[in-house]
């Protein structure tokens, strides 16, 4: 395994927000952390990122408890991005993925470092924009920037939150296939917080499910997401079925709101 | 099987990857390849690699900082010979190189020595020193607090520095006032130093409460600005006459006090604050992708920011305590770079350094001479200098940065 959470237990102040999650990535895998809004997702993502701190348990990449590694040494492992965080003054698509070096930059920049960023920006074909400033980017050629920039730092773990809310469908499609075919080709493991389905059952080796904090299920896809998961974690009532390109998943009514039931399964 | 795919097998058109060029993909890569949109040809790249943009944006930075070089030297040979005594360009080459020079054999004036070497190099020195200490300072707050409208002063520094420098003058109080024995002029320096780190100090001690964000050191800089501000005004409402209009001359701020101990002070500590802002510059070009890219990207984000603080306001404070409150150059002369140059912490903070240094000295330089003997604030030249082309700037540029 790449990475393994044991036992996470997370509190903002005496708000708790994971209790004992385990779990293990191993390399070349996606998993998508998946569960309703204020579920943990994202805060089990920041504690994968060492944003935060969790408060019991431990987290392990290579069998090394990750706030014992070297800052530099952790960053040439582990490329993280964050939901959309602006930036206060303006930079270039350049500059910004130029910062995924930074990690491996004393203070010159050597030719390594620009081929590592010309690669990056090929990888995710945004090499034609190096001198736009990235504030004036659309959101899916911008997340393409921040992912390069995430690739120049050469890491063999991705974390990514929401690597895909708000783009349009092509740029959806283009980001998570970039994603398979850095796990599918280089091994790198990816985990990401995701928020559509169909798209997370679609492209990833294992779901987590979370509940309250908690992880409800954890598997393969067809495993985790089923008409009883989805009822019991989102109170949604839904059809799952096996379709031509995995599994489908649609969203019906909330169960709170049931007025008319039944029926709906064999359309 | 998760990934069934029970309809008619997509043909795979050949990719080439750049990072894994030859090898073919795997089965199930094919399969979600398969799904591809087929591939839009991209424009050729018709403006270079990457190596070659990184050259030629790289190379224009470096051009500003060597003109700025070129502008501050010319800018210093006209300050050293602007004034009421007549002194050529020559005789202040043959002064400083005499001075500085062991091996020089020439000999200047003894009127040329003495304006120059006594009255004219001092300020000038002065000046550039200031100008430094602040437009850096004023560049590194600005990045590490994320706020463009954020000067050296933000930090409750200026209005530190005032209340000290007001209770020496109007109550001749201060810490080292049993050394002194009476009211000088270094009272009035150590004071408004000390008052100016002890306000930055509890700034920073009250946000590091709330760890340290930029929103809660600014609107507590502003806080403690009020509370010393109140105390300045305090002590201006129950002075007398002269120590009412010392303390007025002093806030407004100014370079007539320049001697070579001053320079001789402060050199060393502005130098080494420059150097600790141009170590960090990398963890601040970080820093201004947001906190939590920066702590991925191996930044200790307290320690640079505090360390940038530190450094920046250290000599802020330092230089406060000589010239008074000089405002508007820590403000402008970042953001004029940042319009040039863009965002590289790299340069941005020489640069800014540079052009504050360049500022000050000309508008010190008239400031001196427009009305002479009488001498103008030099916050007003500064002002009637920078505003007009920092809005120049501003407006042909927009939002845009040139690389």
């Amino acid at each position: 395994m790449k990475i393994v959470v044991r036992d996470v237990t997370f509190a903002y102040n005496s708000h708790a927000v994971l209790h004992g999650v385990s779990l293990g990535v191993a390399e070349g895998e996606i998993v998508s952390i998946i569960g309703p809004n204020g579920s943990g997702k994202s805060t089990l993502l920041r504690c994968l990122a060492r944003v935060l701190q969790p408060r019991r348990g431990a987290i392990f990449l290579d069998g090394r408890e990750i706030l014992a590694i070297d800052a530099r040494q952790w960053a040439r492992q582990v490329g993280y991005l964050p939901q959309a965080g602006g930036t206060s003054f303006p930079i270039t698509v350049l500059e910004a993925v130029l910062m995924g070096r930074k990690p491996h930059i004393r203070w010159g920049v050597m030719p390594r470092d620009l081929e590592a960023v010309e690669r990056a920006m090929r990888y995710t074909g945004v090499e034609e924009m190096a001198r736009r400033p990235l504030g004036e980017l659309s959101g899916g050629e911008r997340q393409k920037v921040l992912l390069a920039r995430a690739l120049a730092q050469e890491p063999e773990v991705l974390l990514l939150d929401e690597p895909t809310t708000s783009l349009d469908i092509l740029h959806q499609l283009e980001i998570l296939e970039l994603l398979r075919q850095l796990a599918v080709e280089q091994g790198k493991a990816v985990i990401m917080v995701m928020h559509e389905l169909n798209l997370a059952a679609r492209f990833s080796d294992k779901l987590v499910l979370l509940k309250d904090g908690s992880i409800f299920a954890a598997g393969r896809p067809e495993k985790v997401l089923s008409v009883a998961s989805l009822k019991a974690v989102y109170g949604v009532e839904a059809v799952v079925s096996e379709g031509r390109f995995g599994l489908e998943v649609l969203p019906l009514r909330p169960v709170a709101g049931r007025g008319t039931l039944g029926g709906d399964d064999t359309t | 099987m998760g990934w069934s795919c029970k309809g008619p097998m997509f043909t795979l058109k050949h990719r080439t990857d750049p990072w894994n060029q030859g090898r073919d993909c795997t089965g199930r890569a094919r399969r979600f390849l398969a799904l591809r949109p087929s591939p839009v040809p991209r424009p050729r790249d018709r403006r270079g690699t990457v190596e070659e943009i990184y050259a030629s944006t790289t190379f224009r930075k470096a051009l500003l900082l060597v003109g700025l070089v070129i502008l501050l030297a010319a800018a210093g040979l006209v300050a050293a010979t602007a004034g009421a005594a007549q002194v050529g360009a020559g005789d202040v080459w043959r002064v400083v190189a005499g001075k500085f020079l062991p091996a020089y054999r020439g000999t200047a004036g003894e009127l040329a020595r003495t304006v120059v070497v006594d009255l004219r190099l001092p300020r000038i020195l002065l000046a550039v020193i200031t100008g430094m200490s602040l437009a850096g300072a004023g560049a590194a707050m600005q990045g590490v607090l994320h706020n463009p409208l954020v000067d050296p002063y933000i930090l409750g520094l200026s209005s530190g520095a005032a209340f000290g420098a007001a209770l020496a003058i109007v109550l001749g109080a201060g810490f080292l006032a049993p050394v002194y024995g009476s009211v000088g002029p270094y009272l009035v320096i150590t004071n408004a130093f000390v008052f100016g780190i002890l306000a930055m100090w509890l700034v920073y001690g009250i946000a590091r409460l709330r760890g340290t964000a930029p929103e809660t050191l600014i609107l507590g800089g502003v806080a403690i600005g009020y509370l010393f501000s109140a105390g300045v005004a305090l002590l201006k409402y129950v002075s007398e006459n002269e120590a009412l209009k010392e303390l007025v001359v002093w806030l407004m701020g100014g370079l007539w006090g320049a001697t070579w101990e001053a320079v001789r002070l402060l050199f060393p500590l502005v130098l080494a604050s420059q150097a600790v802002l141009l170590y960090y510059a990398w963890d601040v070009n970080a820093l201004l992708a947001g906190e939590e890219v920066a702590g991925s990207l191996g930044v200790n984000v307290r320690r640079v920011r505090l360390l940038y603080l530190g450094a920046a306001s250290m000599a802020a404070a330092a230089t406060v305590a000589f010239t008074g409150i000089i405002g508007f150059v820590g403000l402008v002369a970042p953001h004029i770079c940042r319009l040039l140059i863009g965002n590289d912490y790299r340069f941005l903070i020489p640069c800014s350094s540079l052009l504050g240094a360049a500022l000050l000295l000309v508008a010190d330089t008239g400031a001196r001479t427009i009305m002479a003997p009488t001498e103008i604030p030099v916050g007003v030249i500064t002002s009637l200098i920078g505003v007009p082309f920092f809005l120049g700037l501003l407006l042909k540029r927009r939002s845009q940065i040139s690389l």
